[in-house]
């Protein structure tokens, strides 16, 4: 069995940077760390590998310092890795990474493909099935549990979490599967990998390797395009009140009314 | 990329359904699709795919005010799967040519939001919290909190159609309906797909008093509050209002409160009538998800609280003397028996 997990780097920090001409974040000299919901999907991808056998491929798209990702990945138990860098990769929107994504991960050919829930920096949630939906893998999202994983017959069970409760799905393989923290505890990197890791040299591919149309990639491949960037607005606040029983009296009458009315209508 | 921007007309919405109740996320898209469609001056739709009794729920979309309801009926839109919906949803939106497609950020419209935008190749903005028409263009601008909430950018698809995006649930909201309300339904056959995956089991885990997303009122507590012991006179409060009990991401680390009952950025969004924050800063993070809130009681220590920038009333004091006040207070107004 083969499984690639996509694992992206992402800030550290809330510190934002954003470059005025593009409009586009500035990652390059921003600390990073692999973003948390992908470490989950590797942990799910090496119990399935643990359970069943597979080669764990971690793929990872970014500038070159994203092989921090990879080595992270490796020291736990991926067996390789790819970082796909290129500049024609950069500022790319979830359409145009799914599509650089999709196509490193076509060369590859695996049985199941592993991402996380959410990437923590845009929270879009998107980028997985759009490599889903790209390559015709069956697209099983919120992903906490795999129940059963049968290559030969090509099946796979999964536990969804939806707002209403817990699904069994059982899907064809190949599929790719997003996966929720609540999902498994990251396990520690062992010695070995450990020093595997250290002297890891990733494969690096960039378009000349996956032969994508430049025009789909990148900023320019782009359907979305931020046009403006600003700080939250915040509410008018109220000025301070002091925590006497006088103004707390106050506070109740005002409020009243809207409790009276919620009461008329459970009625 | 579609030839030709302006054969796409009028604003279309997922209809998030299941098992035959209508997710409250799709009536306040409606609501936000209303005032998109008035200020374009074209007709909302929406798109409901489901089986059996499906048909019965078109009246309520029309009536929270869709001019146009297309519907499919069909046994394999029983259950959600991704690649059911994701063709009876194409089949209608690459006959009907919406400018503008709207989702719930729910589990459901973000999995075929996904699915959807990549086949239709165009633009998918996630989680938007506003939403307006650009002058003279007709593009949407789409509004969304990225870096946990510490800078918003508007985002648009100038170039492709349709514009989609998904809105959480407790962000827009829904139009009271109107039973006289009149529109057309419109039926198509579920086009030939491949089925790739089934649900085999599914367990109903909705609690019987109102999710923290559907309350009027909200206690929430944070690491002010000093530890589960004391979130029972937060517990006490909403009790007395018919409120639920929340809390701020520390509070949910804690183990306090449950994580599905944390608000903010990587919990829930909320919006209710009162929003009480006992001991909770005021992270930006929190913030994004309750601001939106129409009153919010800060109860904070520290005067400095960013909380209180937000707040309707800033109470400047101990917690664990102003909520059991508030407590008392209210269940005299109330008549609660002690
Ligand atoms: C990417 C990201 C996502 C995040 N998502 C969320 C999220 O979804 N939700 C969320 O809440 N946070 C989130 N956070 C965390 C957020 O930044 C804050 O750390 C968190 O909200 C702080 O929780 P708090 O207000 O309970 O604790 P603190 O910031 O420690 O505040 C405790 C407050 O209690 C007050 N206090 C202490 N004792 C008393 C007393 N006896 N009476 C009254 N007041 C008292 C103190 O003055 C203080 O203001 C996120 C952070 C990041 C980076
Ligand atoms: N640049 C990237 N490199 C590798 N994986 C990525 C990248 N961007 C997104 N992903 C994967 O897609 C998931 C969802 O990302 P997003 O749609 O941006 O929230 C992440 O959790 C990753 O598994």
């Amino acid at each position: 069995m083969k499984i690639v997990v996509c694992i992206k780097q992402v800030p550290d920090t809330t510190d934002v940077k954003i470059d005025p001409v593009t409009n586009t974040l500035v990652r390059e000299g921003v600390p990073s760390i692999p973003n948390p919901y992908d470490m989950h999907a590797l942990e799910m991808a090496l119990q399935i590998k643990d359970k069943y056998g597979a080669d764990v491929i971690a793929v990872s798209m970014g500038p070159p310092q994203a092989i921090d990702v990879l080595k992270k990945a490796v020291s736990l138990g991926a067996d390789e890795a790819i970082l796909l860098t290129d500049r024609v990769f950069a500022g790319a929107d979830t359409w145009a990474t799914s599509y650089a994504l999709a196509g490193a991960i076509a060369k590859l050919n695996p049985d199941l493909v592993m991402c996380g829930k959410q990437a923590i920096d845009g929270d879009t949630a998107q980028v997985g099935p759009g490599i889903a939906t790209r390559l015709g893998l069956t697209q099983l999202t919120y992903v906490v549990n795999f129940k059963n994983v049968d290559v030969e017959k090509k099946e796979i069970v999964v536990e969804r979490k939806l707002e209403e409760g817990p699904e069994t799905v059982a899907a064809r393989l190949p599929a790719l599967l997003t996966v929720l923290k609540e999902a498994n505890e990251i396990r520690y990197a062992s010695l070995p990998n450990l020093i595997k890791s250290v002297k890891l040299e990733p494969q690096v591919w960039d378009n000349k390797v996956l032969g994508l149309d430049p025009d789909l990639l990148g900023l320019k491949g782009s359907p979305t395009q931020v046009v403006k960037i600003f700080s939250p607005p915040l509410r008018e606040g109220g000025k301070l009140i002091s925590a006497s029983e006088e103004e707390i009296v106050k506070i109740v009458d005002q409020l009243m009314p809207q409790i009276r009315s919620e009461a008329s209508c459970a009625i | 990329m579609p030839s030709n921007l302006d054969d796409y007309r009028g604003v279309c919405v997922f209809i998030e359904q299941a098992r035959d109740k209508i997710a409250s996320v799709a009536f306040e898209l409606l609501g936000e699709g209303r005032k998109l469609a008035d200020k374009l001056q074209v007709p909302l739709s929406g798109i409901l795919l489901g089986d059996n009794n499906i048909r019965a729920l078109a009246g309520d979309v029309i009536a929270h005010g869709a001019d146009i309801v297309y519907l499919i009926d069909d046994p394999q839109l029983k259950d959600y799967t991704t690649s059911a919906y994701l063709a009876g949803s194409l089949q209608i939106v690459n006959r009907y040519k919406p400018e503008i497609l709207l989702l719930g950020a729910t589990t459901m419209g973000r999995d075929l939001g996904g699915a959807l935008a990549t086949r239709l190749a165009t633009g998918l903005t996630a989680d938007c919290t506003g939403l307006d028409i650009e002058e003279g263009s007709r593009n949407l601008k789409q509004t969304r909190p990225a870096f946990g909430g510490n800078i918003m950018a508007t985002i648009m698809t100038k170039r492709h159609r349709p514009q989609m995006s998904t809105v959480r649930p407790r962000v827009m909201r829904a139009l009271v309906p109107d039973p006289s309300r009149q529109g057309k339904v419109i039926e198509e056959k579920m086009p030939a797909f491949d089925m790739t995956a089934r649900v085999i089991d599914f367990i109903c885990q909705v609690k019987t008093d109102a999710p923290l997303e559907d309350a009027e009122i909200i206690v929430s507590g944070g690491k002010g509050v000093g530890g589960a012991k004391n979130f029972a006179i937060l517990k006490e409060l909403a009790d007395v209002l018919g409120g639920v009990v929340g809390g701020s991401r520390k509070a949910a680390d804690a183990g306090w409160v449950p994580v599905s009952s944390q608000v903010g950025q990587t919990g829930k969004t909320v919006r209710p009538k009162i929003y009480f924050a006992c001991g909770i800063s005021g992270a930006i993070q929190h913030l994004v998800g309750m601001q939106t809130s129409d009153v919010i009681v800060a109860i904070n220590t520290d005067k400095e609280a960013p909380i209180f920038k937000v707040a309707t009333y800033s109470i400047v004091g101990d917690l664990l003397q102003v909520v059991p006040m508030f407590t008392r207070i209210f269940k005299k107004r109330l008549g609660t028996p002690e």
